[in-house]
């Protein structure tokens, strides 16, 4: 256990936290919008802005986190003018991320070894001040995500709408853009930059399938996250693999595992649902005979109707009336 | 709020020469009409006619390309008096990528009210409330709106604008794809709304359920108005031209001729 009390561990453990906490927040956002690749494609042209720090001696932190923004900023301006979809935009923007990024760092010399550690994590080389850079950052991330989650919802959920009540759509579009950029600098030397998006849209996914709501969502969602960070780079340490990997890989065993049960709910949660009452409805008597008496604990979902219960009972509704059971 | 001294004797909506082009394309051409405050006017007219980019035109959704149209006095490019407007959109079947709660969605109308960084304050929870008791949902506000049906959900969508109390609403065929008691309850809505003095502007297909509410109806066509004056459907009894008959051939026998303005819009 002492390799994780020792001052690497503590400042990577502690990295990997507020990234869990931001990734997923920013995240529940993007699904929102069905922009789900959105990360995949900040985090590209951030490889970019990485290979500039390491070509030009400046941190690559710093630079990343310029490049990032102006490369969301890009992607929101192609999607909100409709000239290219967005997952056209999208698709120019991870080639051209990638390839310039490699152009750079072949340039810079030192190469693949070197921008390694910003694809897929690196524990080992946080330092403190870097350290101490990400919680800031997520903390921005975080208190922007909450604070403003009326209007960002709003506007992600229905943009016409949300207009019409006077708020700036293009200021909470670009907002968004800029926080998920913010983000996958934040995250790139935990889970790395080919692999952030995963963290931002996996937990989301874990999430939803037991929530109802949309800040229940997104307060699922930052716990999955945490959870899959802390356990990854804990594994990562162990076993002496990138971060990255080991973060998303625990994941997505959360989602694999929790799928189960997450249909269970929502086939409960679904059959709950009280039936409408119409004016006329024709009334039949259930014609089989019916040896079972429909009450609490019968096995059959109750569910209501108007004044009464009816009994799911093999797919018909079947609800007491007097000495047998009508169908509704 | 900037309310005009003379707002009581202003018209709410007037539009001069308004014209409207998509893309360049003019879809609602020089139109002139005014609305005064607490009247009811339905938009009527055949699909392309340009009634949705007209009121989308209203709320600032579409650009004016030509003329004027000013809400409470004020051209509507640079409008600001946002708590004054309802807007109740036409309700769209694509589902959001993340769950929300049917007071979450109409949370959202509260929005035009409420200041950044501020959390909701009890007048917000209220309304919100009291929105989703107008329209017969306050025991689904907990509820995932995707679970409820089209026509509950294009109530939610009625309860979100109710939510931010509004004097004018502006509503896009909230009868699409609706059930008939969602209709009626729609209706029933709005007509506790006319006496309160609010002033409905509403894009119909047919009148339906609404018959008895509207007071005027303008009809366009090919992005003009055609027709300014009392409801039709209305005062001709049941018989006025604003429903579909259901075929009463079989389908094999209906001759195959489309309008070339069918689904167009």
């Amino acid at each position: 256990m002492d390799i994780l009390l020792s001052p690497f561990m503590l400042r990577a453990l502690l990295a990997a936290a507020v990234t869990g906490l931001a990734a997923p927040a920013v995240g529940t956002y993007l699904v929102q919008r069905r922009l789900s690749l959105m990360g995949d494609g900040i985090g590209h042209v951030a490889v970019t802005g990485v290979a500039l720090g390491l070509l030009t001696g400046t941190s690559p932190t710093l630079t990343a986190v310029i490049v990032a923004i102006a490369g969301a900023l890009l992607i929101e301006l192609i999607r909100s003018s409709g000239r290219a979809t967005g997952d056209v935009a999208l698709a120019l923007l991870f080639y051209g991320g990638i390839a310039g990024g490699l152009l750079l760092v072949s340039l810079a010399g030192n190469g693949a070894f070197a921008l390694q550690q910003y694809l897929f994590g690196s524990i080992a080389t946080i330092s403190t001040q870097e350290m101490l850079v990400s919680v800031a950052l997520a903390a921005v991330v975080l208190v922007l995500s909450f604070a403003l989650l009326p209007q960002l919802f709003s506007v992600a959920n229905d943009e016409d709408y949300a207009r019409t009540t006077g708020l700036s759509v293009k200021f909470y579009n670009v907002l968004i853009s800029v926080l998920a950029a913010v983000t996958v600098s934040v995250a790139m030397r935990t889970v790395g930059l080919l692999l952030v998006s995963a963290l931002m849209i996996i937990p989301v996914a874990t999430a939803q399938q037991f929530s109802r709501g949309f800040r229940v969502t997104m307060l699922g969602a930052m716990a999955a996250g945490t959870i899959a960070a802390l356990t990854g780079v804990s594994f990562s340490a162990f076993v002496d693999v990138p971060p990255g990997a080991t973060i998303v890989l625990v994941s997505l065993a959360g989602f694999a595992l929790t799928f189960p049960l997450g249909v269970v709910v929502q086939r409960r949660r679904r059959a709950r649902i009280p039936f409408n009452v119409e004016a006329n409805e024709v009334l039949t008597r259930a014609n089989e005979p019916h040896g079972h008496v429909h009450g609490p604990g019968c096995g059959h979902q109750a569910v209501e109707h108007g004044d009464h219960v009816d009994y799911l009972h093999d797919g018909h509704r079947h609800a007491q009336h007097a000495d047998h059971y009508d169908e509704h | 709020m900037s309310t005009p001294s003379d707002s009581s004797t202003a018209p709410v909506v007037s539009a001069r020469d308004v014209g409207v082009a998509l893309g360049g394309r003019p879809i609602v051409r020089g139109i002139d009409f005014e609305v005064r405050a607490g009247e009811v006017v339905a938009l009527l007219g055949p699909n392309g006619s340009g009634k949705s980019t007209l009121v989308k035109a209203m709320v600032g959704l579409n650009p004016v390309s030509r003329g004027e149209l000013t809400l409470f006095g004020e051209s509507v490019q640079r409008f600001t008096q946002w708590p004054r407007l309802g807007y109740v959109p036409q309700r769209s079947t694509a589902a959001a990528g993340v769950p929300a709660t049917v007071a979450e969605v109409v949370g959202g109308g509260r929005l035009s009210r409420r200041r950044p960084f501020r959390p909701a304050r009890r007048t917000d929870r209220d309304a919100v409330r009291r929105a989703l008791e107008t329209v017969g949902l306050a025991d689904r506000a907990r509820q995932q709106v995707s679970t409820l049906s089209g026509g509950q959900q294009q109530r939610v969508l009625m309860a979100r604008t109710l939510a931010g109390e509004p004097e004018l609403l502006v509503l896009d065929e909230p009868n699409a794809g609706v059930d008939l008691a969602s209709q009626e309850a729609i209706a029933a809505t709005l007509s506790s709304l006319v006496d309160t003095g609010a002033t409905i502007v509403v894009v119909l297909h047919e009148l339906g359920p609404f018959a008895g509410l509207i007071q005027r109806t303008l009809r366009l066509n090919e992005g003009r108005l055609v027709y300014d004056g009392p409801a039709l459907g209305s005062t001709s009894g049941e018989h006025g031209d604003d429903h579909h008959h259901p075929p009463t051939l079989p389908p094999l026998l209906l001759p195959s001729v489309r309008a070339p303005l069918d689904g167009g819009r």
